[in-house]
């Protein structure tokens, strides 16, 4: 079942032509359709409930909140525009703070695919499981589908001086800033439940850099769960816990918040460097 | 009971209307609440949740001696109710306006799954100063949700701070069909629970009186959220009898 919030409508005409009764353009009003989604998973429906992120997880935290996650309902939440794909319309279309509201949620799945092809493979793993599953789409794609798995972080190159986390749609920048050092790249398309156990192997340098396409230390905690009684030091790159009041495009924002393949090397020099 | 809490008044302004439910109309029961084939009854405003549980106690769904732990810290029966504790309850509520939403995709699922069975929530008036409960009401009328009967609790509440004017005729102007009784007489209650529309949602604005039934507490705020005191007790015991 899928319920849109007059978003993406003209993407999804042929799928009002081919099941009628199985996908509703159900307005302007996010708080009910999120509702209405759980009342549809009560029947023994699974609700795809879609919109751009700060209108179908902020506008309806407490829905999600409530009627998924404490009444232990399956359903799925599909955004699209992430933390500045709408950069020209400014920061009321921004959302970089959804993963680090919907971590505070118990049983909350949140996703952050790469590239279509990486959604494709891990919707269809999590879809129908038991537990509300947040997918949070860009306008933008990686220029290379992994072998992803829900749940599980890729482990893409390993090395010795630190350990570099990159989420979703970060991932091309961070292998252009790190080809040549010796580190470790754990790619993570599922942050919650959050792989612990992948870290924990390679955290060989004792130094854990967090490169995320929200806002910077969203999963700090997450680190720290992992880690246990281990230590390492952790560098935080990611969106800057301010409004970004700028216009132009997703790129100008990069550039300016140095989520750049420059910007990030400088950032791991530096802290790989310190002892 | 061993807890001084729960809202009383508005649990006694509900209750005539949730005793003629479950006697005489809906179609769920301790037999078939899990199964497909059911009505449901989704108490929106979950603060009425001890009118809830006293009634599904009197229908079986579990021992009326369970109750007397209410809102105690291990007790399944909490201010608001929680659907995954207690038998016969269909959906956690508590915050307002989502009780409704919530009903309305139950409404739509049956129809989508070919089952015809009904629907019942109840909403409070004041709930109704919520945005998603006209979101819902909207929704449910463009969808032409037949199979939904809304039952507002009207024991205006809320009238101090946001009155509502024409009530069942705003809901009617959403496009619902609207009836208005007084939710305290059982038979008037009883024929509007068994009115139905064939191509639009039902709402029923009951006129009802909070604490109802109970002199000190009828339409007194101060009785919104206690208890009564150890002195009280008895003399309300008594009025009620």
């Amino acid at each position: 079942m899928v319920l849109l919030g007059d978003i993406s409508v003209f993407g999804f005409r042929n799928a009002f032509q081919l099941h009628p009764k199985r996908i509703y353009n159900i307005g302007i009003c996010e708080q009910a359709m999120t509702s209405m989604g759980a009342g549809l998973a009560k029947t023994g429906l699974i609700p795809v409930l879609h919109s751009i992120a700060p209108f179908v997880v902020e506008r309806c935290f407490e829905q999600i909140k409530v009627d998924f996650c404490y009444q232990k309902l399956p359903g799925n939440i599909v955004s699209v525009g992430a933390s500045y794909d709408y950069a020209a319309l400014g920061c009321t279309h921004h959302c970089p703070g959804d993963v680090a509201v919907l971590r505070t949620l118990p049983g909350m799945e949140i996703v952050v695919p790469g590239t279509p092809g990486e959604f494709d493979r891990l919707f269809r793993a999590a879809y129908a499981n038991p537990h509300p599953t947040y997918f949070r789409l860009s306008e933008r794609s990686n220029p290379q589908t992994h072998e992803v798995e829900f749940g599980r972080a890729n482990i893409l190159k390993q090395g010795k001086k630190a350990t570099v986390i990159a989420v979703g749609p970060v991932l091309p920048a961070v292998l252009a800033a790190v080809q040549d050092l010796d580190v470790t790249i754990l790619y993570y398309t599922t942050v919650a439940p959050f792989d612990g156990d992948t870290l924990k192997q390679n955290n060989q340098g004792g130094k854990i850099v967090l490169v995320e396409p929200f806002y910077a230390g969203t999963l700090v905690a997450d680190i720290h769960e992992a880690l246990g009684t281990a230590s390492a030091a952790i560098e935080t790159i990611g969106v800057p816990h301010r409004f970004l009041t700028d216009y132009g495009h997703a790129e100008e924002h990069d550039e300016a918040i140095g989520l750049t393949p420059a910007g990030i090397r400088k950032r791991i020099t530096d802290f790989v460097g310190r002892s | 009971m061993a807890t001084k809490e729960g809202h009383i008044a508005s649990a006694f302004s509900i209750l005539d209307i949730l005793w003629v439910l479950y006697s005489d109309v809906i179609g769920v029961n301790p037999q078939n609440f899990r199964s497909d084939d059911r009505d449901y009854f989704i108490l929106s405003k979950g603060h009425g949740s001890l009118a809830l549980y006293a009634v599904l106690a009197e229908r079986g769904f579990f021992p009326p001696s369970e109750l007397e732990r209410f809102s105690t810290f291990q007790s399944k029966f909490g201010g608001h109710p929680d659907c995954n504790k207690v038998p016969g309850v269909e959906a956690s509520t508590g915050s307002l306006g989502h009780g409704l939403p919530l009903a309305v995709g139950v409404a739509l699922g049956m129809r989508i799954r070919e089952i015809n069975r009904r629907v019942y929530v109840l909403v409070g008036d004041a709930e109704c100063n919520e945005g998603s409960i006209w979101e819902s009401a909207l929704l449910a009328a463009h969808h032409k949700l037949a199979n939904l009967t809304c039952i507002v609790d009207h024991n205006h509440s809320t009238d101090r701070a946001l009155g509502l004017g024409n009530l069942a005729g705003k809901w009617e102007a959403f496009g619902w069909a609207a009836t208005t009784v007084d939710g305290h007489d059982h038979r008037q209650i009883r024929d509007a629970l068994k009115q139905s529309s064939p191509d639009r949602p039902m709402v029923i604005v009951a006129e009802t009186i909070k604490g109802f039934g109970c002199k000190q507490m009828e339409n007194n705020p101060a009785w919104h959220h206690r208890s009564p005191t150890r002195e009280e007790l008895p003399l309300i015991l008594e009025e009620l009898a």
